[in-house]
């Protein structure tokens, strides 16, 4: 932990001090300004498919990054970008992330489907992803106003068992039928959008 | 002193340090607004203009491009393919001016690295502190015959714009059975998958209404990005279609055109293409030829740290017209290289050492709709020079299952909206 603290002191203090002593790694800023041209500016996203980063939490981060880094997380490009960063660098681009308010977007949903999907998530899912998905808690992921494709390919990927669900989560799911799950993906990217609806 | 202010302060301290830490004679002192031109508006050139004041707002930037508009070159063969509209690639300096950039609509004409001043073709001058180029390229003479007049009927469409639009309407007023042919230039140059990318789109718009045509690529090179991937999908997609001729088999591609008669030849043969569309060899953007910041090989060496041109200093260099390998000429590179260009200018103009730097490049290629395929890579700094990181990186898997290549197809719509974003908003 010596090295982060260090670190961590080093971006502090660099506009007074020089900042000879912070070759070891780019700043936080300078990698996560990488991510935004497939994530948006600031983690972002403008959609469809690539989600919002904006907002989630560091263990989510970096629990993801780690998971792509080892392949145990399914994806077509992240692990091969995953592998290029240090975890230290991942843990600088996570504290970015974090700090970032959780963006609103503007999707079209079936309004029958949110409907649906706002009583399943009430009786299957709100403990864990509470504020209907919005509170970035620990290792949930950001599901408000997350962009449909999404979460229809997360939850394909969680369904077909190539990416790793929690025990809890797994019992959850597998009581679940594909509309269900359809209409839980629509209810989640509804929310904190003021534009929804066919 | 009642208006010395903090950042005053840290500049004074910052330019101090600077001078022992960087050895760089700076600048710095409190008062007068620091300056930086930026020229040319294209990936390169508009992000790094954002991302200045993003990073310090008190810094004047003046963008100089002579575009009203900027069509972007990525995406553009979904436009020939049909699948998109010329107009979705359009994008205005309306954000940058909002967020305080100032814009001129001017072409530079001169840069005076001595007396830190670039000039446009009215004749008005810009001093700066630093000045970032990313001008994007020029072509070379390297096809007898192939000149302005020339690409009017065989398009090059290598800047999108009404360049796009004419070889689209040329694959539109062709005859079902027709030959297109496809000059592919040696490296290196501009999008390196987009010829191949091209014989794609061209090949899903003429299976679709002109199945009995043919396309025939002539290429400078005896290999190409990501081939294996291509080739997979010309067999999936348009079996048959697609005919990709090494440079070694006609001893260096197509040499010559006769634009009148309509004629393309190599050193062995000749056609009379339906079609032709020439990708000469290219260089860097002529006002950095003309600024002197080109070596023998037509392109611009830099510092990788900084992108600062290593012939004149308080110039860097980005996007196409850099020597930026082993990152490549695209879009993308160009608009992670300007990041890293103006945090570095930022910190340069504030008196501090640059830190650190890191890159991405993500490119996407549609080989059909729904069908997408990749190549990824992550760059840092070793021992001054832009390196991959090891173990990173890579194609989209051979095996990779339609599924996959769906996936791949949304993330690559998902990054032209949040590039373009990145980049213009």
């Amino acid at each position: 932990m010596l090295r982060i603290q260090t670190y961590t002191l080093a971006l502090g203090g660099c506009l007074l001090l020089g900042s000879t002593q912070l070759a070891a790694a780019p700043s936080a800023t300078m990698l996560a300004d990488t991510c935004a041209g497939c994530h948006g500016v600031d983690g972002v996203s403008m959609g469809p498919a690539t989600p919002n980063i904006a907002g989630i939490s560091e263990i989510y981060f970096t629990d993801s990054m780690a998971a792509f880094k080892s392949g145990d997380r399914y994806s077509t490009v992240m692990q091969r970008i995953a592998k290029g960063y240090t975890d230290e660098e991942i843990k600088l681009m996570a504290s970015f992330f974090a700090k970032q308010p959780v963006p609103k977007t503007v999707q079209r949903t079936d309004p029958a489907k949110v409907a649906l999907g706002e009583r399943l998530h009430k009786d299957n899912c709100h403990k864990c992803h509470d504020e209907d998905g919005a509170l970035a808690d620990d290792d949930a992921g950001i599901l408000a106003s997350q962009w449909l494709s999404y979460l229809n390919h997360s939850m394909e990927d969680f369904k077909s068992g190539r990416r790793e669900m929690t025990k809890k989560m797994k019992k959850k799911v597998d009581k679940l039928t594909d509309e269900e799950i359809s209409a839980l993906n629509h209810f989640y990217s509804s929310r904190l959008s003021s534009g929804s609806g066919l | 002193m009642k208006n010395f202010t903090r950042r005053d302060f840290i500049k004074l301290v910052g330019s101090a340090a600077a001078v022992s830490a960087v050895g760089f004679p700076a600048i710095a002192a409190a008062g007068g607004k620091k300056k930086v031109v930026v020229i040319g508006g294209g990936s390169g050139g508009a992000t790094a203009a954002k991302y200045i004041l993003r990073a310090d707002p008190s810094i004047e930037v003046t963008l100089i491009e002579p575009n009203k508009h900027y069509y972007t070159c990525f995406f553009s063969n979904e436009v020939i393919g049909g699948d998109r509209k010329l107009d979705s690639l359009k994008f205005s300096y309306d954000g940058l001016s909002r967020r305080g950039v100032k814009v001129v609509h001017d072409t530079a004409t001169g840069i005076d690295a001595a007396a830190r001043k670039v000039t446009i073709s009215s004749g008005q001058s810009f001093s700066y502190d630093r000045c970032i180029v990313a001008p994007g390229i020029s072509f070379r003479d390297d096809i007898k015959g192939y000149d302005m007049a020339a690409a009017e009927t065989m398009p090059h469409a290598w800047k999108a714009g009404a360049q796009t639009s004419l070889l689209r309407s040329q694959l539109e007023a062709m005859p079902d059975g027709g030959m297109v042919l496809i000059a592919a230039p040696p490296n290196p140059f501009r999008c390196p998958p987009g010829p191949y990318e091209r014989a794609c789109q061209m090949a899903y718009y003429l299976k679709n209404h002109k199945p009995k045509s043919k396309i025939l690529i002539l290429d400078k090179k005896d290999k190409f990005s990501k081939q294996g991937l291509f080739t997979q999908a010309w067999e999936r997609h348009y079996p048959g279609m697609i005919e990709w001729v090494k440079a070694s088999d006609t001893n260096g591609g197509v040499t010559r055109v006769d634009a009148k008669a309509g004629t393309v030849s190599t050193e062995f043969d000749t056609h009379k293409p339906a079609v032709t569309n020439i990708i000469p060899a290219q260089k860097a953007g002529e006002i950095a030829i003309t600024a002197g910041l080109t070596n023998e090989s037509g392109w611009c060496p830099i510092d990788g740290k900084t992108f600062e041109s290593t012939i004149h200093k308080g110039i860097h260099v980005i996007g196409d017209a850099a020597i930026q390998a082993p990152l490549p000429k695209s879009g993308y590179a160009a608009n992670s290289e300007a990041k890293v260009a103006a945090a570095a200018v930022v910190d340069l103009v504030n008196g501090r050492e640059p830190g650190e730097p890191s890159w991405v490049n993500t490119c996407y290629s549609i080989v059909a709709p729904n069908d997408g395929i990749s190549v990824a890579m992550v760059y840092n700094l070793v021992d001054g020079k832009i390196a991959k990181v090891k173990g990173a990186g890579g194609l989209t898997p051979a095996d990779s299952s339609p599924g996959d290549r769906q996936r791949e197809y949304e993330y690559a719509h998902s990054w032209f909206n949040n590039v373009t974003q990145d980049i213009f908003g």
